[in-house]
């Protein structure tokens, strides 16, 4: 459930309970698009990794094929994805999927997939295979903002 | 021309720009996310946006050149134009690109050659007015001065 009421700091970085701040994977194929993504992440005091496709992001995760699904040894965990929906290949649909199909703890990371047009059966399809929210692009500061206030409110 | 001068200038150029529709609110969030860190930001995302605009407009043209028209191909690039567009706030360059995939849906070529031609001329509009805007910036930079935040009411 969304909390409404989370606060919004206009003070410098609200960092996670453990002293990090949250590590976000965006996934786009287009360079502006994961440009404009990155700068608004590292404006809300986030780590960003950027991928520009669905098995690049799978190899980020350490869920590629032929990476042996070591938790351990994974020095960066990821505290959100956030997806493009349209993209060749692997579209974010898929990649969701592939997430939230994982028998280990990466299921539970949140996934946000966006999306430029507003197509209602997408959306369903989306928020049905697990997606934490489904945004419009492009996205804004408010967005992002919104977002990570999500994020914290779900780990605390 | 002195500096305050040459930032009205700057300010009524930019404020035109948004009550022809050439640009949107979009591109105000690009200016917002530009600071001391990142003080190329909005060249920087335009740039990619003019590299992969070429790229498409060139692909969608000689897709539509060819024998046998592949439709799909071509709406998936208008589709990728439409949404980096819309990133950079490039507002009826994004129009020209929803209008473009109707004509692709029905496979109309003729209607699809006409809309490509309409979408160049509004892409090569926006270009020529950013690389203008920027042109007017970098003069005020270079005579000591700051660019100023747009404040514009919608």
């Amino acid at each position: 459930m969304m909390d409404s009421t989370c606060a919004h700091s206009s003070s410098s970085a609200k960092v996670m309970e453990n002293g990090e701040q949250p590590h976000v994977l965006a996934v786009d194929d287009s360079l502006a698009d994961r440009k404009l993504i990155e700068k608004l992440l590292k404006n809300s005091s986030c780590k960003v990794t950027t991928a520009e496709n669905g098995p690049r992001a799978l190899e980020v995760l350490g869920l590629g094929d032929g990476q042996h699904n070591n938790l351990e040894g994974r020095i960066s965990k990821v505290n959100l994805i956030i997806t493009d929906y349209c993209m060749p290949g692997m579209t974010g649909y898929e990649l969701l999927k592939k997430v939230k199909q994982e028998s280990s703890i990466m299921k539970e990371v949140p996934v946000v997939v966006v999306s430029s047009e507003n197509v209602p059966t997408r959306i369903n399809k989306c928020l049905e295979e697990g997606a934490q929210m489904f945004m419009l692009k492009p996205l804004k500061q408010s967005d992002v903002k919104k977002l990570r206030c999500q994020l914290m409110n779900r780990r605390s | 021309m002195e500096v305050g001068q040459m930032q009205s200038r700057l300010a009524d150029y930019t404020k035109s720009l948004f009550m022809e529709g050439i640009l949107d609110a979009q591109f105000l969030q690009l200016q917002q996310l530009q600071d001391e860190s990142n003080p190329d930001f909005v060249v920087e995302v335009v740039s990619l946006f003019f590299d992969d605009s070429e790229k498409l407009l060139n692909d969608i043209a000689r897709a539509l050149d060819q024998q046998c028209v592949d439709f799909k191909k071509i709406d998936a690039h208008v589709h990728q134009l439409k949404g980096s567009s819309s990133s950079v706030g490039a507002q009826r360059v994004k129009n020209a690109c929803v209008a473009f995939r109707n004509f692709c849906e029905e496979q109309n070529a003729e209607e699809s050659r006409r809309c490509l031609q309409q979408v160049k001329q509004e892409y090569y509009l926006v270009k020529n007015k950013l690389e203008t805007l920027f042109t007017l910036e970098q003069q005020i930079v270079a005579a000591g001065g700051s660019v100023p935040m747009i404040e514009l009411s919608f």
